[in-house]
């Protein structure tokens, strides 16, 4: 059983250095002027077809894991164990009309969907999949992330005000509110990463991220600071995507469906893929800062693309799970976490990385103990008493009116 | 500590998602089509006629008396009697029909039946797609033998059936009582 599992992933990690070096045998053969176009045609189209195909199956593993989670069975109509649910869901959406609002503002109305769908796209090009699978090296790439990721809040305030609903209206509110607040958290968890790399080019820090301890992994995660980070990290990105307990932004129970209230057919197809696609964006990001990116968990493993996109689904997963367990928060309780709670803590992580970092000379026998106890009391107490503080109940008086009375 | 009812709910929703799998009364899904849920004996919808014997028309219990005709509150039942070839009212229904569509079961045309001949239905698959044609039900339609009405009403149809074999039995010792003291008038 194990062997054969051994054997699969060396099997896959030979195919996948073959598949590289005919992909290349092929571009060389083209003219040296279409090389480029070639090769971005190459990664343009595999990249958006991974990402769609991705975004299929996750929208079934999804119905059906909050199903089972619900006691309930799922889609299981379409295909063996509803396997083809996702088709015949595109088929539906393509099909059906596309309503504008006779008061909305078209153009605006119609360009939304794109806002969001393009950057997107744009953020999954700096994602190191595999160590030759890099489409877009840059040195900043962490920045270039953030900045193509930040066009979603103009995307979803452009829905939200063009649509001329009052749903919409609140929902794009919500949108800006929300994801201007999490973007800090964000950026600060994942710039302890930089801090401790040294360096903004994702590639690089998953290089970085390339040591063993014996046979396991020093991936970031594996550090008091980096998991801290990841923790504050997916909190963020939870927020950061409207993923649920943070979905306000769309909040079916209560504004309907927010921003995407006046959309339909396609366009609501647009929006629904783009979310999912933020989702796996951030999900991207979170693998290649903390979980080692292509490395392999095991030292004797070959790396591939396949650990990253096996991170990436793991971590979708976890976002199911908490889908299906948490309830939404209220909109004072978001702002209160985002500012109050992670903001601090992800500020407070940096230093605890500065620590982690300069008692490295520490080589003492224990020495890593001690660091260990050290940076995560430095992170963990401030936490529960930052969490303790902030639950502590209120004192509810009468409200008193200064004029009204 | 804080933190522990979140805990607590991944703890609960992983439990559901595994049990799911290997536990089957956690799951309360019927797939309808495939699978019915057998109904409570007492549940019902729509009046239908018990025949006895193989002929549903011949064997209908019905005597067109019309009462419950004229006692249905939304008048969903029309009934016609059957007449001979000198216009003497028969005793059985030329036309019963019933008007689903306006019937609000309420039974009281079975409550008010002297002969036990109407009782309500189970089934409940009946959507059509024309009104006028599919939903108002004709004899041939609304005739269901006892065999069937003991299979939806076990206990209701035995205790039917015993009153109506007491009743025929009462019947029968009144007759030969009757031809015992005074031999009949004529054959």
């Amino acid at each position: 059983m194990i062997n054969t599992g051994l054997a699969a992933i060396f099997l896959w990690a030979g195919l996948e250095q073959g598949l590289g070096k005919l992909l290349d045998h092929g571009l060389s053969l083209l003219p040296p002027a279409w090389r480029t176009w070639a090769t971005i045609v190459v990664l343009v189209g595999v990249m958006l077809g991974v990402f769609a195909s991705l975004f299929a199956l996750s929208t079934l593993l999804e119905r059906k894991g909050l199903g089972r989670m619900q006691n309930r069975l799922g889609p299981n109509r379409v295909g063996p164990y509803g396997l083809l649910q996702p088709v015949a869901d595109g088929i539906k959406m393509l099909t059906k009309e596309d309503i504008v609002p006779r008061g909305a503002d078209g153009v605006v109305h119609f360009l939304a969907p794109l806002v969001l769908f393009a950057p997107l796209t744009l953020s999954f090009a700096v994602l190191p999949y595999g160590r030759h699978w890099v489409p877009l090296n840059l040195d900043a790439g962490l920045l270039f992330f953030f900045a193509a990721g930040s066009a979603s809040e103009l995307a979803a305030f452009m829905a939200g005000w063009s649509s001329r609903n009052k749903y919409s209206m609140l929902g794009g509110m919500r949108a800006i509110a929300q994801m201007i607040s999490f973007e800090m958290p964000l950026v600060v968890a994942s710039l302890s990463v930089v801090m401790i790399s040294g360096t903004m080019s994702l590639a690089a820090i998953v290089e970085r991220q390339e040591a063993w301890l014996w046979i396991f992994p020093k991936w970031n995660v594996f550090t008091p600071w980096g998991l801290a980070g990841f923790g504050l990290f997916i909190v963020a990105a939870m927020a950061e995507t409207n993923r649920s307990p943070f979905d306000l932004p769309e909040g079916e129970s209560e504004i309907i469906g927010g921003f995407m209230t006046e959309y339909s057919g396609f366009k609501y197809a647009v929006f629904f893929m783009g979310e999912y696609f933020g989702m796996f964006a951030v999900s991207g990001l979170a693998v290649t800062l903390f979980l080692g990116g292509w490395n392999a968990p095991l030292s004797f493993l070959p790396a591939s693309f396949l650990w990253f996109f096996a991170k990436l689904m793991a971590l979708v997963l976890v976002f199911i799970w908490v889908r299906g367990t948490l309830p939404r928060v209220r909109v004072d309780q978001l702002m209160n976490l985002a500012w109050k709670y992670l903001f601090p803590m992800t500020l407070l992580n940096l230093f605890v990385a500065a620590l982690w970092h300069y008692t490295a000379v520490w080589r003492a026998p224990g020495g890593l103990a001690l660091r260990w106890v050290l940076c995560f009391a430095a992170i963990a107490v401030p936490c529960a008493v930052l969490a303790r503080a902030m639950m502590r109940s209120h004192k509810w008086a009468p409200r008193v009116y200064r004029f009204g009375d | 500590m804080f933190g522990k009812g979140i805990i607590k709910g991944f703890i609960e929703t992983a439990r559901n998602f595994a049990g799911s799998y290997h536990d089957p009364a956690r799951m309360v899904t019927l797939q309808y089509p495939e699978e019915k849920r057998a109904l409570p004996e007492n549940s019902r919808n729509f009046p239908f006629l018990v025949f006895d014997g193989n002929d549903p028309i011949k064997g209908l219990r019905c005597v067109s008396c019309k009462i419950c005709e004229k006692e249905c509150p939304p008048q969903c039942i029309y009934i016609v009697n059957e007449r001979d070839e000198r216009g003497k009212p028969l005793k059985h229904p030329k036309i019963f029909d019933i008007d689903i569509s306006v019937c609000m079961s309420c039974q009281i045309c079975v409550e008010v039946c002297p002969f036990d001949s109407i009782k309500m239905d189970q089934a409940y698959e009946l959507s059509a797609t024309e009104r006028f044609k599919k939903l108002i039900l004709h004899k041939q339609d609304l005739a269901k033998s006892n065999d069937y009405y003991h299979r939806i009403h076990p206990t209701e149809a035995d205790a039917v059936d015993a009153i109506l074999e007491a009743e025929r039995k009462q019947h029968e010792a009144k007759k030969s009582a009757a031809s015992s003291e005074t031999p009949p008038a004529k054959q």
